[in-house]
C-alpha cells in the first residue's frame, strides 16, 4: 500500500484508459483506471471485445464440429479446452475411452500446460520490464513443443485432435522418442528461467509484495489454478476429482503462501517441473492398443441429460456444462472460464498500488481474452 | 547482487549456444507430412479426372460452410464410351479459404479420399490483396495434385498404428 504525504492543495483524480489494444493487456482487454498521481484508486474493466458467441455456435453443430470452436476458446492451451468438451460428450454418451488414448491425452495436455506457462513466463517478463530476453527464451522451448504438436495433429495451435471416444488418429511411430527430446529442451528452458529470474534482485524487488490476495479472498472471488494456489489454497482439479489417469501417477500440487505476484510466478515455475515429471511417467506407462472404442457410430448421438465436467487447464478450472435433449448436437453449452473468475480479483489486488504494478498484477493472472469473452 | 550475476551468467551461457532462429522467407522449415494448411482436391492420375464425385458430404459436414459443390453426369463414363467408372463427377467446386478453419472434417467425411489438406508451404503462404481471391475454384484446387506437387497424407481414423510406437 502506497502512502503519500497530504497535499496542501486540492487535487483531482484522473481517469486513465488502458487498452483495448495495448500490449500489456494481453489481448483486447480494456480497463479504465482512476489514478491519483501514480496511485490506482479504482479500476473498471471492460470485456467483450473478443466475443464470438462460441457457445451459441456450438449449439448449431454436431459434436465433432464443435471441437474446432473449443480450440479457439482457449487458444494458448487448446488441448485442455478440447479435453473438457470431449469428456463432457463422452460422459453424456457413456463412451469408454481406451487406456492408450487416455495416456496420450494426458501427455498432450501436460505438454500444452508447459507451452502455456512458457508463454506466461515470456509475456510476464515483458510486463515487469525485462524486455525481450525471457520472451525469446520462452519462444525457443515453446517452439519445440509446438513442432511436436504439429507432427502429431497437423496444426500448431488449433489442433482439433481429440474426438469423443478417443483420438482422431494415432500418434506418429517416433512419438515417445520425440517427446523425450522435447522434454530435455524444456528442462533446459526451465533451468534458464530459474537462473534468469527467480533470484534476480531486480525482478524480486519488482514483484514481491505486489498484488496480494489472501486465501479467503481468493476463494470468495472464485479464483482457481496457479492464481489461487499461490495464496496457499491447494485446490487442483487433478487432485480433487482425478480424471484421465492422474490418480495413478506421482506428482505434487504446488502451493505458495505469499499470495503476491512473485508467488504466482514461483507457482507456475514449480508446476512446469511437475508437468515434466507427469509426462515422463506417462511415457513409461504408454502401451500399444486401441485409440477409439470398438463400436463407434458414424454420427454420435447422445441421450437427453446434462453434465458438468471440469478439468485443470493452465489458468485454472476449465468447465464445460452440456445439456442435451437427444440428437447429435448440444441443446446448451456453457463454458466456465477460469480467466473470467480470476479477473474479478484484479481490482481487489491492484487498488492502492502504482499504475505500473497494476499492469504486472494483470500479467500475473495470465489472462487469455478469448477464454474470458468466448 | 549474486542473483543479478547469476542472471548474467545465464544470458552468457545462452549467448554461446548456436542460434535457433531461421531466416524464414529464404529458408523454409521442413513440414511434417501431417501438416494441415487448406484443403485441396486430389486428381486421379490413372483416369485423368478428379476423384471427387460431388456427393456434398464435405459441404454438409463443414462447420463454417466454406464450400460450394455442384455435380454433373460424367462425360467420360463407361456408358457413354469413356473409361471412368464414376457415374457422376464434380462440375464446380469452390472453397473460401478466408472462411476455412482447417478442422480436417471434410477429409474425414469424404467417402472417396478425394480431398486432402495441403501439407506444403504453398498452403501456408496464401496472402492476397483482395479477399475474393481466396475463393478457390475447381481448377485452382486440383492443379497441385494434377501436376504431382503434393504428396498428401490421408489420416487413418481411429485406428492404432500397426508398427509399435517408440
Amino acid at each position: 500500500m502506497v502512502t503519500e504525504s497530504a497535499h496542501e492543495f486540492e487535487t483531482q483524480d484522473l481517469l486513465l484508459n488502458v487498452g483495448p489494444q495495448h500490449p500489456s493487456t494481453h489481448g483486447v482487454f480494456r480497463m479504465v483506471m482512476q489514478v491519483d498521481g501514480e496511485v490506482v484508486r479504482d479500476i473498471i474493466p471492460y470485456i467483450g471485445y473478443l466475443h464470438r458467441g462460441a457457445e451459441k455456435l456450438c449449439e448449431t453443430m454436431d459434436y465433432r464440429q464443435g471441437i474446432g470452436f473449443m480450440d479457439r476458446t482457449e487458444y494458448l492451451a487448446a488441448f485442455n479446452a478440447e479435453l473438457s468438451y470431449v469428456m463432457a460428450v463422452e460422459k453424456l454418451a457413456e463412451l469408454e475411452v481406451p487406456d492408450r488414448a487416455q495416456w496420450i491425452r494426458m501427455i498432450l495436455v501436460e505438454l500444452n500446460r508447459l507451452a502455456s506457462h512458457l508463454m506466461f513466463m515470456g509475456a510476464f517478463g515483458i510486463d515487469v520490464g525485462v524486455f525481450g530476453t525471457p520472451f525469446i527464451y520462452a519462444w525457443r522451448e515453446r517452439e519445440a513443443i509446438i513442432d511436436l504438436f504439429e507432427e502429431i495433429s497437423g496444426d500448431r495451435m488449433m489442433y482439433a485432435y481429440f474426438r469423443p471416444g478417443g483420438l482422431a488418429w494415432d500418434v506418429p511411430t517416433n512419438f515417445v522418442a520425440r517427446t523425450r527430446e522435447v522434454l530435455t529442451a524444456v528442462n533446459q528452458g526451465i533451468a534458464d528461467f530459474d537462473g534468469l529470474l527467480t533470484k534476480n534482485e531486480i525482478f524480486v524487488a519488482r514483484t514481491q509484495g505486489i498484488g496480494y490476495v489472501s486465501a479467503a479472498d481468493a476463494i470468495d472471488f472464485g479464483m482457481s489454478g496457479p492464481s489461487i494456489r499461490a495464496s496457499g489454497v491447494p485446490l487442483d482439479v487433478r487432485r480433487e476429482e482425478p480424471y484421465l489417469k492422474y490418480d495413478e501417477i506421482k506428482w505434487d500440487v504446488i502451493t505458495e503462501q505469499d499470495g503476491d505476484v512473485y508467488a504466482r510466478y514461483l507457482c507456475r515455475l514449480g508446476e512446469m517441473r511437475e508437468s515434466v515429471k507427469i509426462v515422463q511417467q506417462c511415457l513409461e506407462r504408454l502401451q500399444p492398443g486401441a485409440i477409439m472404442p470398438e463400436k463407434m457410430p458414424r454420427m454420435l448421438r447422445t441421450p437427453p441429460g446434462e453434465v458438468y465436467i471440469r478439468t485443470e487447464a493452465p489458468r485454472g478450472e476449465f468447465g464445460v456444462y452440456l445439456v442435451s435433449k437427444g440428437g447429435n448436437r448440444p441443446y446448451r453449452l456453457k463454458v466456465r472460464s477460469a480467466c473470467l473468475s480470476n479477473l474479478q480479483a484484479l481490482k481487489h489486488m491492484s487498488v492502492g498500488q502504482y499504475v505500473a504494478d497494476a499492469i504486472i498484477v494483470l500479467g500475473s493472472i495470465d489472462i487469455v481474452l478469448s477464454e474470458v469473452d468466448r | 547482487m549474486r542473483g543479478i550475476a547469476k542472471s548474467m551468467m545465464t544470458t552468457l551461457s545462452v549467448f554461446l549456444r548456436p542460434p535457433v532462429t531461421r531466416d524464414y522467407p529464404n529458408v523454409h522449415k521442413a513440414l511434417p507430412e501431417r501438416d494441415r494448411a487448406f484443403p485441396l482436391l486430389l486428381w486421379d492420375q490413372e483416369i485423368d479426372e478428379p476423384f471427387c464425385t460431388g456427393c456434398h458430404a464435405c459441404e454438409r459436414a463443414c462447420p463454417v460452410e466454406c464450400m460450394t459443390v455442384l455435380m454433373k453426369d460424367n462425360p467420360n463414363h463407361k456408358s457413354v464410351g469413356g473409361n471412368s467408372s464414376r457415374r457422376k463427377i464434380i462440375d464446380k467446386f469452390w472453397i473460401d479459404y478466408a472462411r476455412c478453419m482447417r478442422c480436417n472434417i471434410c477429409v474425414e467425411v469424404c467417402n472417396f479420399d478425394a480431398i486432402a489438406m495441403n501439407n506444403t508451404w504453398s498452403g501456408h503462404e496464401t496472402s492476397v490483396h483482395d479477399r475474393k481471391d481466396l475463393v478457390m475454384d475447381l481448377q485452382q484446387l486440383t492443379t497441385q495434385s494434377h501436376s504431382g506437387q503434393i504428396k498428401e497424407w490421408v489420416p487413418v481414423l481411429g485406428k492404432a498404428n500397426e508398427e509399435p510406437t517408440s
